[in-house]
């Protein structure tokens, strides 16, 4: 049976109105509702599933990120992870880690916990990256199927069922690899109320990035962080031809 | 260390069972508190508010929705893990209903009269036998419980009960009637389900004795305790509805803040006219006191603390707040709040019966004045 890593990400929720701070250095975080990034919801679901359907033995929880991003932990070993790790990285440093930094991080992880399937959300909902899944499967060397909507497990390795541009694309991999989870892969459970209370029960290891040997040294400068520009209003036109010389004028044509 | 003030006389300092706790706020509590909050606004959303309407329009028990609930722990709250429920708290229990009852009003009520009317006095006073017999069975939301404690004759005049159970030897025989039972359809299919105003998917009908014979052992405490048993019981159950009003009360809100700020009259949304927001104020203010009184008293009885007086006060503030939120609520959307496109309606229907049950406000003020009067007594 396989040892499942998923990563976790601690977000802002999907509901709030995002605002971006006067000076431009980012978005307001503080006191604004925050929780597990959608897709990772998704990739938690699929490695407790097989934990349910015998394919795994254990499911590890990771997240990278302040001490908040334990209540995301807590969240995902509500659901059913077994035991969760919690590597803390505050501050600067927090604000300019990166895919790399975190696939970094988890491609450590999964060596040193034997991990023989990695699951992680497609793409997180504040960066939209879509970077740590490929990223840490190039540096583990291992096969990925990412923008999974389907995950089957068989002696053989994987069967992946991709979304990709053009439909749907069966790949098949050997073990270890790693999988990204796509919208349509599951619908994730609510967390029960007997497992939110047996949650509190389950491990949570906290540790840093030096342990892991991960320079978090920042790769990227934020230079500003601004509102995308206020749409511009449209004018209907009376007929084909004035619609075509408009288009022409601005150049769209 | 957890300061409230208890009455203008006196201020007493509490200091919790483990931890410091702030309840001024979901966000002050615990991950606990937050991931059941998270269950039960994501289980009512995707689960309750889309057919609420449905139950409502065809007095519809919404069976496959409880279920759900008992699967996720919700019909059993403060019931011990051991015996089947979740063995969590009754703030817990007011933040779940709370969430449970804004996605859906009626589904609020099944939850609540199983949790405190009739799985609350079998934990507090129920041998373990009849704790094996009749709670773990009632856990997971397949069957529920009901309360029957109102008859014809008497309502708030609990004490003037006439329904009898007489000592046949090895047996109880009941004679009598019970009506406005909640869950009573559910639990023993006897009697005409009523037509009411509002909570229309929970069914409410009358319980009928006739020399109904049951087992010596079923008596729960000692006899002679019986109005006892019920009194403490109803004011668990106060907490459970004042939840549920608190839910009706903030799907009131949502509903009126949603439309206020789309609706455009005299050149701009009505949310910029001061009428509208004095409503809104008037109506979060309500709302978030409410909010307040329930929370102090689930923290209380948690912590072992007396609550009568608190529970009452909690209970005749959100019953009192849905009333008044709904009411505004219908004002604002105008001929909107009059249609049934809009939950609105809906919200007014389902708030008004919180004022009448589990103790008419009426009787709420006489407990309040009944404990005010004994704390000044010293």
């Amino acid at each position: 049976m396989a040892r499942v890593l998923v990563g976790v990400k601690r977000v802002i929720d999907y509901a709030v109105k995002i605002r971006v701070k006067p000076d431009k250095s980012g978005v307001v975080t503080d006191g604004v509702k925050h929780s597990m990034n959608p897709f990772d919801e998704i990739a938690v679901e699929e490695a407790v599933r097989m934990k349910e359907k015998k394919l795994a033995s254990e499911v590890i929880a990771v997240s990278c990120g302040p001490a908040q991003s334990q209540e995301t932990l807590r969240t995902a070993l509500a659901m059913g992870a077994d035991r969760a790790i919690h590597v803390e990285v505050v501050g600067a440093e927090y604000e300019t880690m990166q895919p790399i930094h975190v696939a970094k991080i988890l491609a450590k992880l999964s060596k040193d916990e034997k991990a023989d399937i990695v699951i992680v959300g497609k793409q997180a909902i504040d960066d939209d990256s879509n970077q740590t899944a490929q990223m840490t499967a190039a540096l583990l060397d291992w096969p990925q199927g990412t923008f999974a909507s389907k995950v089957e497990k068989t002696d053989a390795g994987l069967t992946i069922t991709r979304e990709i541009d053009g439909g749907l694309e069966t790949i098949k991999t050997k073990v270890p690899a790693v999988i990204s989870a796509d919208l349509r892969l599951n619908e994730p459970r609510y967390a029960t109320l007997p497992n939110i209370m047996k949650a509190k029960k389950k491990t949570l290891k906290k540790m840093t990035a030096k342990d892991l040997g991960v320079d978090l040294a920042p790769r990227i400068k934020i230079v500003s962080v601004e509102d995308p520009p206020v749409r511009q209003a449209g004018s209907i036109v009376p007929d084909v031809d004035t619609l075509i010389s408009k288009l022409k004028e601005g150049g769209h044509v | 260390m957890l300061n409230i003030l208890s009455n203008s006389v006196k201020t007493f300092v509490f200091s919790a069972k483990k931890q410091s706790r702030c309840i001024a706020s979901l966000s002050a509590l615990s991950d606990t508190y937050q991931m059941l909050y998270k269950t039960c606004r994501d289980f009512a959303e995707g689960e309750l508010k889309p057919h609420a309407a449905k139950y409502d329009k065809n007095h519809e028990y919404p069976t496959e929705a409880i279920k759900k609930m008992g699967d996720l722990g919700l019909m059993a709250i403060a019931t011990p893990e051991e015996l089947g429920g979740a063995g969590l708290d009754y703030l817990a229990y007011a933040i779940a209903l709370e969430e449970i009852s804004r996605g859906c009003a009626s589904a609020g009520v099944i939850m609540s009269v199983n949790n405190s009317l009739y799985l609350g006095p079998i934990m507090h006073w129920g041998t373990d036998k009849q704790k094996k017999d009749f709670v773990t069975p009632f856990c997971m939301g397949d069957i529920v419980g009901c309360f029957a404690l109102s008859e014809p004759g008497n309502g708030s005049d609990a004490g003037a009960a006439s329904t009898t159970a007489k000592d046949g030897g090895d047996r109880w025989i009941l004679n009598g009637t019970k009506c406005w039972i909640t869950n009573g359809y559910e639990s023993l299919e006897l009697g005409k389900k009523e037509d009411k105003l509002g909570i229309r998917g929970s069914s409410t009908c009358s319980l009928i004795f006739e020399d109904c014979e049951i087992p010596k052992d079923s008596i729960l405490g000692e006899p002679g305790f019986g109005f006892k048993i019920a009194m403490m019981t109803l004011d668990a159950g106060r907490i459970g509805i004042a939840s549920q009003a608190l839910g009706i009360a903030q799907a009131s809100l949502d509903v009126a803040v949603e439309y206020a700020s789309k609706r455009i009259a005299f050149g701009k949304p009505i949310s910029k006219l001061q009428t509208i927001q004095n409503k809104l104020a008037d109506m979060a203010l309500q709302l978030e006191s409410a909010r307040l009184l329930t929370w102090r008293a689930a923290w209380l009885k948690d912590n072992q603390k007396p609550y009568i007086k608190e529970a009452a006060m909690a209970k005749l503030a959100a019953s009192e707040a849905a009333t008044f939120l709904s009411h505004q609520c219908i004002q604002i959307l105008g001929g909107m709040g009059y249609v049934t496109d809009m939950p609105a309606e809906r919200h007014y229907r389902d708030a008004r019966i919180t004022e009448i049950y589990e103790g008419t406000s009426e009787i709420q003020r006489l407990v309040i004045a009944g404990q005010v009067l004994k704390e000044y007594s010293m």
